[in-house]
C-alpha cells in the first residue's frame, strides 16, 4: 500500500526504532504472529486522491433517497430543528462531544448541562436527571442495572411493546450478566397487565414499559406501577419526550426511572446518530444513578456556580465499585436538546405535541377510510399508529417508495404475525396536503 | 484524637461495642477526620448477614466514598436511619449518635483479633 502522507514516520524513523529494540526487520517484529493470520489481507482498493474519494462518496450519497416524504418513526422522528440550534452548536466554545476533564473551568458547558437536566426533569415530571447518556437503548440498559443495584434483585419483566431494537440491545448487554430478562407479550398492542402482574415476585427488580410503545399506543401505567411497587420492584419507563408535552407524565404515573431517546429534541435524523440518551429518577435513587450530574451551588463570595456533583460514586473515585462504567455524557447533543427546549419553552413543546397528535388523528382517519386498510389496535395513540394492509406491508411500503413516500415501517420485521401491519408516524413537518397525497397513493397501491 | 476506652477497633478504623451476642459499630474519630465532611451514608438492609472483611456500609464525603467493613460477624438488627438525612452526625459524634448499625447473633469470641483502645492509640501514633 502507498505510504500515506499523514503517517508521521519515515523509513529512517522505522529503522531507528527497530535498532533500538534490537530487531532486524519489520517481518521479524511480527514473527510471533502465526503465519496463517499474517497472510490474511484485507481486500482493500489502492489508495485514491482526495478528489477521487470525494467523487466516489458523492456518487454513493446520490443513491440515498432524500426526496421521500417521510412518515417513518419507530423511535426516531422527523421534527423541525430551529436554525438557532445549529448556530449555537457550531460555536467553538462548545464544540466538543465530550465531558470536560477540568469541568469547573468550563462554566458555560456545565450550565448548558444543568439546563438540559432541568428541561428533562420538567418534561418527565421527575426530580433529578443526569447530564445525558449515549442514546435511548443504552439509557434503558443503564436504568435496568440501576434497578438491579437498588433492589438487589435479578429478574426484569419487560413488555414486548418496548422497541424491539432496544430489547435486542438489552439481550446483548445482559447476555453474560446474572440478570434474567423476561419478555411479556403484548395483547392488542398494549401491556398484558394481568400476565405481567402475575409474574411479579420477591426477586423482580423492575417492570419495563415504553410510552408510547413501539406500536404507537398510549396507556396509563399508574395501576401497573402501583402493583410493581407493592411487590418491591421499581417502575422503569422509556419515553418519547415530545409526547410528554401533552400526555400524562411518568412522574404522575409513579415511575421510578425514566429514560428515552432525545433525538426528537433538536437533533436531525441520522443513520446511527449521534443521538442522545436521557435519564431521570426520584431523588431517593440519585446515588444509584449512573452518569454525570451537574449541580448548582454558590462559592464563598455567594456567586452562582456549576459543579459536577455526586462524583464519589463514579469510577475515577470508586474504581470497580463505581455505580456504573458511564463516566461521560453526550454533551454536544445534550446542548442541542437544551437549546431546543429553551427555544420552544413549555408552550412550544405542547404546541408541537398537539400538532403531531392532530396530524396523526387526521392521517389515521384518512388511511383507515381506504377499502382494505383497517385499524390494527383499538388503543389510543399519540403521533404514530398501526394500520393493517391487504397484503404484505413490505411490498406495499416498497411500492410507495417508487411513488415518493417513506410511508411507514413494516412491523412484521420484528413481530411475527404482524406481516400486514405498517407503523405510520406523523410530526409537525407534514401538512394536510402531504397526508392527502399519501392516502391517494396508498389507495392506488392497494386497490 | 478521641479513642474511648471500652470499645474495640480495626486497622481500617471501625469501632465496635460488644454486649453479649449483640454489637454496635461505627467509624472512629480518626476515620471521620480523615474523610472530612460526610455527605452520605449507604447503610445495609436489616436482616443482612455480615462477616469480618465484608462491606457493611459506604461512607461518602466530599473527598471520597469509602467502604466500611464489619469488625465482627452477625446479622444486621438495626441501622441508624438518622444518618440518611443527617450524615454529618458522624463527624460530630462518631462513637455516639453517629453509630452505623447494630448486629445480633454475634459469636462469643468476636472480639479476638481486634484492638483495644490502648492498642488502637499506639496504632494511630505509629501511622
Amino acid at each position: 500500500m502507498a505510504r500515506m502522507s499523514y503517517v508521521a514516520h519515515v523509513d529512517a524513523d522505522r529503522a531507528a526504532m527497530l535498532r533500538a529494540i534490537g530487531v532486524a526487520s519489520e517481518d521479524e517484529l511480527y514473527a510471533a504472529i502465526p503465519a496463517a493470520v499474517q497472510q490474511a489481507r484485507l481486500n482493500l482498493p489502492e489508495g485514491q486522491s482526495e478528489v477521487e474519494v470525494e467523487q466516489l462518496v458523492r456518487a454513493m450519497a446520490r443513491r440515498n433517497r432524500t426526496d421521500l416524504l417521510c412518515f417513518l418513526g419507530g423511535g426516531f422522528y422527523d421534527h423541525y430543528v430551529p436554525a438557532a440550534v445549529d448556530a449555537i452548536l457550531s460555536r467553538g466554545e462548545v464544540l466538543t462531544a465530550y465531558t470536560p476533564y477540568q469541568p469547573e473551568v468550563a462554566q458555560g458547558t456545565l450550565q448548558a448541562a444543568f439546563e438540559f437536566q432541568s428541561g428533562i426533569c420538567r418534561l418527565t415530571d421527575m426530580e433529578v436527571a443526569n447530564a445525558s447518556l449515549y442514546e435511548g437503548g443504552t439509557a434503558l440498559y443503564e436504568a435496568i442495572m440501576m434497578a438491579v443495584r437498588t433492589t438487589e434483585r435479578w429478574r426484569v419483566l419487560i413488555d414486548a411493546g418496548v422497541s424491539p431494537i432496544y430489547r435486542m440491545m438489552l439481550r446483548t448487554y445482559l447476555a453474560n450478566m446474572p440478570v434474567t430478562l423476561e419478555e411479556v407479550p403484548s395483547v392488542n398492542g398494549v401491556v398484558d397487565t394481568a400476565a405481567l402482574q402475575a409474574r411479579l415476585g420477591k426477586d423482580v427488580a423492575c417492570v419495563v414499559v415504553q410510552y408510547p410503545n413501539f406500536f404507537g399506543c398510549i396507556e396509563d401505567h399508574t395501576a401497573l406501577f402501583a402493583a410493581a411497587h407493592a411487590a418491591g420492584a421499581l417502575a422503569v419507563m422509556s419515553v418519547y419526550p415530545i409526547a410528554l408535552g401533552i400526555l400524562k407524565t411518568p412522574g404522575a404515573m409513579g415511575a421510578d426511572i425514566v429514560t428515552g431517546e432525545g433525538q426528537s429534541l433538536g437533533l436531525p435524523l441520522c443513520f446511527g446518530g449521534p443521538y442522545l440518551g436521557f435519564m431521570a429518577t426520584r431523588k431517593q435513587y440519585v446515588r444509584k444513578m449512573p452518569g454525570r450530574i451537574v449541580g448548582l451551588t454558590h462559592d464563598q463570595q455567594g456567586r452562582r456556580g456549576f459543579v459536577l456533583t455526586l462524583q464519589a460514586r463514579e469510577q475515577h473515585i470508586r474504581r470497580e465499585k463505581a455505580t456504573s462504567n458511564i463516566c461521560t455524557n453526550q454533551n454536544l447533543c445534550a446542548l442541542a436538546a437544551a437549546v431546543y427546549m429553551a427555544l420552544l419553552g413549555k408552550e412550544g413543546v405542547q404546541e408541537v405535541a398537539q400538532y403531531c397528535a392532530d396530524n396523526a388523528s387526521y392521517a389515521y382517519s384518512k388511511l383507515t377510510a381506504i377499502a382494505g386498510v383497517t385499524r390494527t389496535f383499538p388503543a389510543t395513540f399519540f403521533n404514530e399508529f398501526c394500520i393493517t394492509l391487504p397484503g404484505d406491508a413490505r411490498d406495499v411500503i416498497g411500492d410507495l417508495v417508487d411513488r415518493g413516500f417513506a410511508a411507514g415501517f413494516p412491523v412484521g420485521r420484528y413481530y411475527a404475525g404482524l406481516e400486514r401491519v405498517a407503523l405510520v408516524a406523523l410530526t409537525e413537518m407534514r401538512t394536510k396536503e402531504d397526508i392527502d397525497r399519501l392516502a391517494a397513493a396508498l389507495e392506488a397501491v392497494v386497490s | 484524637m478521641n479513642v474511648p476506652d471500652g470499645l474495640l477497633f480495626t486497622k481500617e478504623h471501625e469501632w465496635v461495642r460488644l454486649a453479649g451476642a449483640t454489637a454496635v459499630m461505627g467509624i472512629s474519630d480518626h476515620a471521620q477526620t480523615a474523610l472530612g465532611d460526610i455527605t452520605y451514608v449507604d447503610l445495609p438492609s436489616v436482616g443482612k448477614a455480615v462477616a469480618p472483611g465484608g462491606g457493611v456500609a459506604v461512607v461518602e464525603s466530599v473527598k471520597a466514598a469509602s467502604d466500611v467493613y464489619t469488625p465482627v460477624s452477625g446479622t444486621v438488627r438495626a441501622i441508624n436511619t438518622e444518618l440518611r438525612d443527617h450524615p454529618e452526625i458522624i463527624n460530630q459524634d462518631p462513637y455516639g449518635k453517629g453509630w452505623l448499625c447494630e448486629l445480633e447473633q454475634v459469636p462469643a469470641d468476636a472480639g479476638s483479633g481486634l484492638m483495644t483502645a490502648a492498642q488502637y492509640r499506639s496504632y494511630l501514633e505509629a501511622q
